[in-house]
């Protein structure tokens, strides 16, 4: 009984990691259509901003989450304006080429400026403990991951499905032309959506660090979980993809617990079988 | 004079100059170092550089009077048939006398056949797989071997009433073996190794193991883990669960190298392990090992890469003064089987048969010293050769 509720903890909070990592790709990729293998970079631009200005500068926590986020946002919206929207209606080929050469860049960028060692980002001593479940403890910056992860997934799905911006996004990726015709400003909302998946991966980068620690290589090393996350809850889904993580999670970490010596094994087992049921997202019929 | 002739006139200059000038060069002795200066493991070339220029530079600049060029080459990670093809061009090309650095295991492994052809003694500062060594007589090592830390390790646990350890390592070659020396250490001393877990090399999330070890009822785990990521992920799920606070003990022997001892932060105190080289080591020569290196550059990190381009710089300085600066690989390796010299790490010997280092192991634990993580060394487990033979 210990073990189905270690089991349940652990890969819950896994889970979360794995959402928050992925939650905005599924934004670029999904509601976007567009194929940004960079994702992994932006997430290492936040992580890397709030590393030197909380650990390097002595800012708080907090504040260096906001200003990374938005940094990142608007790092990802300068990309989105200089160079990527010219690739919106290329073949998705030269999307992949051209974002995994950026992500090269930017690995080789990172381990120029910053050392190719890991970097810490200090949390603050609100974070840094730990709870008592009661049958075992679980990290307070996990529980904290989880309910970031649950304020995300319900924001996002109300911003999607409820705002007037959530229908633009949706009116422009579907048909460009004919939203620009109905007066809808497409290139701010293509701009402004890129640039919130930029933000979502910088804040992914932050709350995910504990487990997989910032280091030039990040966006590479980390890119195939989050692609497996968005392609298993199915293209622009964020209830899909919170689901999918927490799925992945929980069988990742059972797997940990029961068999560790098959590896990753079972984490891609799920994925296949997933996607041989669900192919075009978990939650979609 | 029109332009061509004039480039003519300088090529032939310069040809002629390089045909009196190499003669010259030849005075000077070449030690090609072979590591990654690219890549994830960069850092480990950049300690290579590192301890092996301080080396020079402290003395004096010469080795034996003779004037010392290195010649870099990047292997990047593990590639073993690249590391053959840079060095057979250092050896054929570039005429090394010397070659040393190699990080990994199987691309020690393979130059041993090219070393042995060209009669090249080569000197390796780190790859800590035991038999390397056997495969040419001209490979000398100034790093370790995990059974060389592990096992010591093993006999203290068992003689300091540590009955039941669980063992955790990284499931790849080095934690297989390590697994393999301790539970072979361990239970014939008499202890009961009560699970042996190993973990996937691609884990990010520790948490499930560490509750397994919390669960298999033993009173330390022994672990093995790579550098970077997967060792500090590790040491976080240890704490932030609880088994440090619940007295689950932490026996390492890598771990808390100084490369990544401040990564840790305060989550490092009191960790366990049994090494051969710390940085808080007191002695005349440690200090002026890290002078040295802080001299070339005030922001170098002495650990155990560093002190194992140092050392086998010693080595290859002894080896240029027992051959005069000539080319004499059997004359350079037999001064070397008989070296022993007071490293920064301790007093250490050649191994005559192994040429394998030979040095103390000592018990650390992790404390802060003038503000500072370092590991402090507790206990002295007096010299070590390598224990394979007996691990095994």
């Amino acid at each position: 009984m210990t073990l189905v509720l270690n089991i349940l903890v652990d890969g819950v909070a896994y889970g979360m990691v794995l959402f928050v990592m992925a939650v905005g790709l599924s934004i670029t990729l999904g509601l976007m259509k567009f194929i940004n293998l960079s994702h992994g970079a932006f997430a290492m631009a936040g992580g890397y901003a709030v590393s030197v200005l909380a650990g390097t500068h002595g800012w708080n926590f907090w504040v260096a989450l906001v200003v990374a986020v938005i940094a990142t946002g608007a790092f990802g919206a300068l990309l989105e304006t200089l160079v990527l929207r010219h690739l919106y209606r290329r073949p998705e080929l030269q999307q992949v080429l051209f974002t995994i050469g950026l992500t090269f860049f930017l690995v080789a960028t990172a381990n120029a400026i910053f050392g190719p060692q890991v970097r810490n980002i200090p949390l603050p001593s609100i974070l840094s403990g730990s709870l008592d479940l009661g049958f075992r403890t679980l990290p307070t910056q996990r529980a904290f991951v989880l309910l970031a992860g649950l304020a995300a997934a319900g924001l996002l799905t109300w911003t999607v499905a409820r705002t007037r911006f959530g229908i633009w996004i949706r009116a422009s990726v579907d048909h460009a032309d004919a939203a620009s015709g109905l007066g809808i400003p497409i290139r701010l909302v293509q701009c402004l959506s890129f640039g919130a998946g930029a933000a979502l991966a910088g804040l992914g980068g932050v709350l995910g660090a504990e487990l997989m620690p910032l280091e030039p290589y990040y966006p590479l090393k980390y890119l195939v979980l989050m692609l497996v996350v968005v392609a298993v809850g199915g293209m622009g889904s964020i209830p899909g993809s919170l689901c999918a993580a927490l799925v992945l999670g929980i069988v990742d970490t059972a797997s940990k617990y029961l068999v560790s010596e098959w590896g990753s094994l079972l984490f891609f087992v799920a994925m296949g079988l997933l996607l041989a049921w669900r192919p075009r997202g978990i939650l979609n019929r | 004079m029109n332009p061509r002739s004039i480039r003519t006139l300088a090529i032939g200059a310069s040809l002629a100059c390089a045909l009196i000038c190499a003669p010259a060069a030849a005075q000077t002795v070449k030690v090609g170092i072979i590591g990654p200066f690219s890549g994830p493991f960069a850092h480990y070339g950049a300690l290579f550089k590192a301890g092996a220029e301080a080396y020079v530079q402290a003395q004096g600049g010469k080795l034996a009077g003779q004037t010392v060029e290195f010649i870099y080459r990047d292997t990047g990670g593990p590639n073993p048939s690249q590391t053959k093809t840079l060095a057979q061009e250092l050896i054929v090309k570039d005429k090394v006398d010397y070659l040393g650095g190699f990080v990994f295991t199987p691309n020690a492994l393979a130059v041993a056949p090219l070393i042995e052809k060209s009669k090249t003694p080569t000197v390796i500062f780190n790859a800590a797989t035991s038999g390397i060594t056997e495969k040419s007589d001209y490979f000398i090592r100034t790093s370790y071997t995990l059974s060389q830390v592990t096992v010591p390790l093993a006999k203290w646990a068992a003689d300091n009433k540590l009955s039941k350890v669980v063992t955790a390592v990284t499931d790849y070659g080095p934690g297989v073996d390590a697994e393999a020396a301790f539970k072979a250490a361990f239970s014939a001393k008499g202890g009961t190794v009560v699970e042996s877990i190993r973990m996937p090399i691609s884990t990010t999330d520790f948490a499930p193991f560490v509750q397994r070890i919390k669960a298999s009822g033993a009173q330390a785990v022994y672990t093995f883990l790579p550098g970077g990521p997967p060792n500090l992920g590790f040491v976080k799920a240890y704490n932030d669960n609880g088994l440090a606070a619940s007295g689950i003990r932490f026996l390492g022997t890598a771990e808390t190298d100084e490369y990544d001892l401040d990564k840790f932060g305060d989550a490092a105190l009191g960790l366990t392990t049994a090494f051969h080289y710390s940085a808080a080591h007191d002695s005349a020569s440690n200090k002026a090992f890290i002078a040295a290196l802080q001299k070339r550059d005030p922001a170098a990190v002495a650990n155990y890469a560093s002190v194992g381009a140092w050392d086998g710089l010693y080595v290859i300085h002894k080896m240029i003064e027992a051959t005069k600066g000539k080319r004499d690989g059997a004359a350079a390796v037999a001064a070397a089987r008989k070296l022993s010299w007071e490293s920064p790490r301790g007093p250490v010997r050649i191994d005559d048969t192994t040429r394998h280092i030979v040095q103390n192991v000592y018990l650390r634990k992790v404390e802060k010293i003038d503000g500072k993580l370092a590991n402090r060394e507790v206990q002295n487990f007096g010299p070590q050769a390598d224990q394979r033979t007996t691990a095994q």
